[in-house]
């Protein structure tokens, strides 16, 4: 069991349903950095799909030594559970001055179920901002398209690129729309990412004594500036469907957006006045 | 178009008005001039399409309204208002 310290709390959480993706800055101590990218020039060995994650690392691995770390045990116990499954890696390697970024993309295929896997994306080294990285957008998890259909979009209103310290994660929905930015910098740029499948209904498995604190409603609430002005608020309602879904509780809404729909009343006029 | 070459302008705007904001933008450049590709800008090249516009843009689609499929309506995907402009610019090649 992970010690409850390491795991999320509820405003991480709310963070997570809202945005599709919490962010750990230098959380990888520097020996697992230096260890990673020797091993990522060499090559990771995985395991085939659906290996338990705790079969296919091994413990002296740079991989496996920072899935080990109790803040990084916290966080995969938060969202996924216990015992989650390996899906897949992969080491991601954006050339020197590659001046292309990929397109934007979700990865997989369209996926809309209410249980979610979790990737794992790990910068070994610092990320400026000539060097990319990987470009995301916040919020864009409940929007169901199928891997690079929206190739085309190429900027959107409060993409966020990875700048970052060495040792950064970010655990991601499997939903959230990202690509790998352009490279032009003279040095070649890694990423490992590792996608994890949970094995466990995801019902308040992490910290939940914030569960009741007012800063939840207002995270799970946000608008993001890429959003429309009308399906903002669906977006609002598939994230007040998913907290409903984590926390059990069936009645919680933001904003009253659900429960406005969802107000079909059989009672007659004779029971409500009797 | 004979020498001719066309630039396209992708404005996704904040609702079906031609004049609301810009949320998200695509520049294609057949001139070649120019080279875009995901995520080179976080600000966008007008705030509205009306400004495209007003800076000689030609619009040449404007999304259809179309309802949401029954028992979908609270689901999201793509952009819906989608506004597509060109500029044809003359070319030596």
């Amino acid at each position: 069991m992970v010690d409850q310290k390491y795991l999320l709390n509820s405003k991480q959480m709310a963070s997570f349903v809202s945005a599709g993706y919490l962010r750990f800055d230098a959380v990888v101590p520097d020996t697992i950095n230096q260890a990673a990218m020797r091993e990522f020039a060499a090559g990771v060995r995985g395991a085939p799909y659906g290996t338990p994650l705790g079969d296919v690392y091994p413990e002296e691995s740079a991989v496996g030594r920072l899935l080990a770390l109790p803040e990084v045990q916290g966080i995969i116990q938060s969202l996924v559970g216990p015992h989650p499954l390996f899906d897949h890696h992969a080491i991601h390697v954006r050339q020197a001055n590659e001046a292309a970024a990929q397109h934007l993309h979700g990865d997989a295929v369209i996926d809309v179920r209410t249980h979610f896997d979790i990737q794992l994306m790990y910068f070994p080294h610092a990320i400026p901002l000539e060097m990319g990285g990987t470009l995301l957008v916040p919020g864009t998890h409940f929007r169901r398209i199928n891997e690079s259909d929206i190739g085309r979009y190429q900027n959107m209103r409060g993409q966020i690129p990875m700048v970052c310290e060495a040792g950064t994660l970010l655990a991601l929905h499997h939903g959230i729309w990202h690509c790998g930015r352009q490279n032009t910098t003279g040095r070649v740029r890694y990423m490992f990412k590792i996608r994890l499948n949970p094995t466990v209904r995801q019902l308040r498995l992490w910290n939940t004594d914030d569960l009741a604190d007012p800063e939840v409603e207002r995270i799970l609430s946000k608008r993001y500036p890429w959003s429309e002005d009308a399906s903002a608020r669906l977006d609002i309602m598939n994230r007040s469907k998913l907290w409903r879904f984590l926390t059990g509780a069936p009645a919680y809404d933001t904003d009253y957006w659900l429960t406005r729909v969802e107000n079909t009343p059989d009672q007659q006029v004779e029971e409500v006045t009797a | 178009m004979g020498n001719q070459r066309q630039k396209v302008l992708v404005l996704y705007l904040s609702n079906s008005a031609l004049d609301s904001n810009v949320l998200a933008w695509s520049i294609y450049d057949g001139t070649g001039k120019e080279a875009h590709t995901t995520g080179d800008s976080d600000v966008p090249p007008y705030a509205s399409g009306l400004d495209a516009l007003k800076a000689g843009w030609r619009v040449i689609q404007f999304p259809q309204l179309i309802p949401p499929y029954p028992g979908d309506e609270h689901s999201t995907s793509f952009y819906k208002h989608e506004f597509i402009f060109e500029q044809l610019e003359a070319s030596d090649g």
